[in-house]
């Protein structure tokens, strides 16, 4: 392996080239229109337009990439996080294309992939997944209260056919269970033309918990701990965190196993993610899915471990990493991040491209990193995901990581565009993630105090 | 009869056109999609009336406070 073509844009694309040129390899930037002058173009080797700024006329064009690989003599391909890092075909592509693919194999990224099957595979490896239960057509309600014990409240009733939401009603304890099932099912029967419904557990107060995992593609595997990603909005994720606030080790550990057992199970290959749902009181914790690809937080990870998990992902493809035993793999301090978005808190967090007419992260600040894929007087595009930057804090403990995030937050000037940067102050502010009473709810339950800071 | 200006909120591109010139639209319904940072946000009529102009295409790029269409209400 000599010249590594990363398949993607802005920071993580940065990111990539960073490692991939202390290991002593050259780098090709790919960009569309809209990024023919942006930072990862400059921070290459090379680089080769892929065409107009829209990412599926440019950054999801299969066969442009490859010819950017060809033409630049590139032998390996790193695909960062979105646009095709968990395309199992695109894998695949490259691989027939006889270029190495820095990532888990085709296979795996394709059965991960398929929701239903992942749980499936969660489940035969002895990972929790949220309890559910069987179907329930409308007239056969038999065995309906030995299911509703069995999955525990409270919970849901969904229609089978239903999604996003819709036709879900929530029920907390047995003498309202068949009311409820009967008037679901009938909803749904006129709703989607199918009456059957089933049940499954709702956490009420959840966590977002995730296990950074490594695999070295020959059933053995690894963890790297948890993050705690439960600030969020939009189902985006705003603030991350390692390790996870308040959770006993008994639990996290119990979640690093079981991500392990996933790991070895599939003989993952590679920089993945499990990740769970946490209940905040209980801390019982369920499968949701897994992320076979590296992820935006990977930051706190390596602040807290010292290692650099995009540098293991590269010297795991080219055949040179060795297997590192659980037992190396430590922790030290604790590690925030908060992602800088081009955005409107006030309008429900619309998007708000424009120039960055100022852009000057903090310099000089100790256990500080930025990761991003600006600079002063570029342009933040509509095209692309609204992230300017990764503010990442380290420090001996939360409390002065926390208080390092927001010194290093106050210190950006950004300015231009509106940005959520007074909202991360909020956040990070707010006496309720000070003690650590981070759930998924967080920003929707406390919003009107958040944006009156 | 009052001609009404409908206006972005945000900065984006001109996704897909849902009404035509002609078309009645009930308040609330929405004339056209403009995607954003990998984000669909819908353009709605302000209150009931027939679309008398359509001022943008799909691919468009608009900014914040930009005149799409207009209504007679």
């Amino acid at each position: 392996m000599k010249k590594i073509l990363v398949a993607n844009r802005g920071e993580i694309a940065c990111r990539v080239f960073r490692s991939s040129r202390a290991l002593g390899l050259a780098n090709v930037a790919i960009y569309s229109d809209a990024d023919a002058d942006s930072a990862h173009v400059q921070a290459a080797d090379q680089s080769v337009g892929v065409g107009p700024a829209p990412a599926r006329e440019s950054y999801l064009r299969v066969e442009k990439v490859l010819d950017a690989a060809r033409e630049t003599g590139a032998d390996a391909i790193h695909p960062g996080y979105g646009f095709l890092s968990e395309n199992a075909e695109f894998a695949q592509s490259v691989i027939d294309a006889g270029l190495v693919w820095i990532g888990p194999s085709p296979e795996t990224i394709r059965q991960m992939g398929d929701k239903q099957r992942a749980r499936q595979i969660a489940e035969a490896a002895g990972v929790p997944v949220v309890p559910g239960s069987t179907r329930f057509e409308p007239g056969m309600l038999e065995g309906l209260e030995q299911a509703a014990e069995a999955v525990g409240y409270p919970l849901l009733v969904k229609a089978a056919g239903g999604g996003g939401g819709i036709g879900m009603r929530r029920v907390d304890g047995p003498d309202k269970l068949t009311d409820t099932v009967v008037a679901t099912q009938s909803m749904a029967q006129k709703s989607f033309g199918n009456g059957a419904v089933f049940l499954e557990r709702f956490v009420p107060k959840a966590r977002h918990v995730e296990i950074q995992v490594f695999g070295f593609g020959d059933g053995r595997a690894i963890h790297l701990f948890e993050r705690d990603c439960s600030l969020q909005r939009r189902f985006q994720k705003v603030i991350e965190e390692a390790r996870a606030p308040g959770l006993p080790p008994r639990v996290t550990d119990a979640m690093a196993a079981a991500a392990v057992r996933l790991c070895e199970a599939t003989r993952y290959s590679g920089a993945g993610t499990v990740e769970f749902i946490v209940d905040a009181e209980s801390f019982e914790f369920f499968f949701l899915e897994m992320n076979t690809r590296i992820q935006v937080e990977h930051p706190v990870t390596e602040m807290i471990t010292g290692r650099d998990l995009v540098a293991m992902q590269i010297e795991l493809a080219r055949g040179s990493l060795a297997f590192i035993p659980q037992a190396e793999i430590k922790t030290h301090g604790h590690a925030i991040e908060c992602r800088l978005y081009a955005e409107d808190p006030a309008k429900m967090f619309m998007p708000a491209p424009g120039p960055l007419a100022t852009f000057r992260p903090p310099v000089d600040m100790a256990h500080l990193r930025i990761d991003s894929g600006y600079r002063e007087g570029d342009v933040v595009t509509p095209f692309y995901d609204p992230m300017v930057a990764k503010v990442v804090a380290w420090g001996e403990d939360r409390e002065e990581a926390r208080r390092r995030a927001v010194e290093a937050l106050r210190a950006f000037s950004i300015d231009g565009i509106r940005s959520n940067r007074h909202f991360l102050l909020a956040c990070l502010g707010d006496e309720n993630f000070v003690s650590g009473d981070v759930h998924t709810g967080f920003i929707d339950a406390h919003r009107t105090r958040l944006l009156a800071a | 009869m009052a001609k009404v200006d409908i206006k972005t909120e945000i900065t984006g591109n001109v996704w897909k056109i849902e009404k035509a010139v002609g078309d009645k639209v009930g308040e609330e319904e929405v004339i056209l999609i403009l995607e954003s940072m990998k984000m669909e946000i819908p353009v709605s009529a302000p209150e009931d009336g027939a679309i008398i102009e359509i001022l943008v295409a799909e691919g468009d790029t608009v900014t914040e406070g930009t005149v799409v269409a207009r209504i007679e209400a």
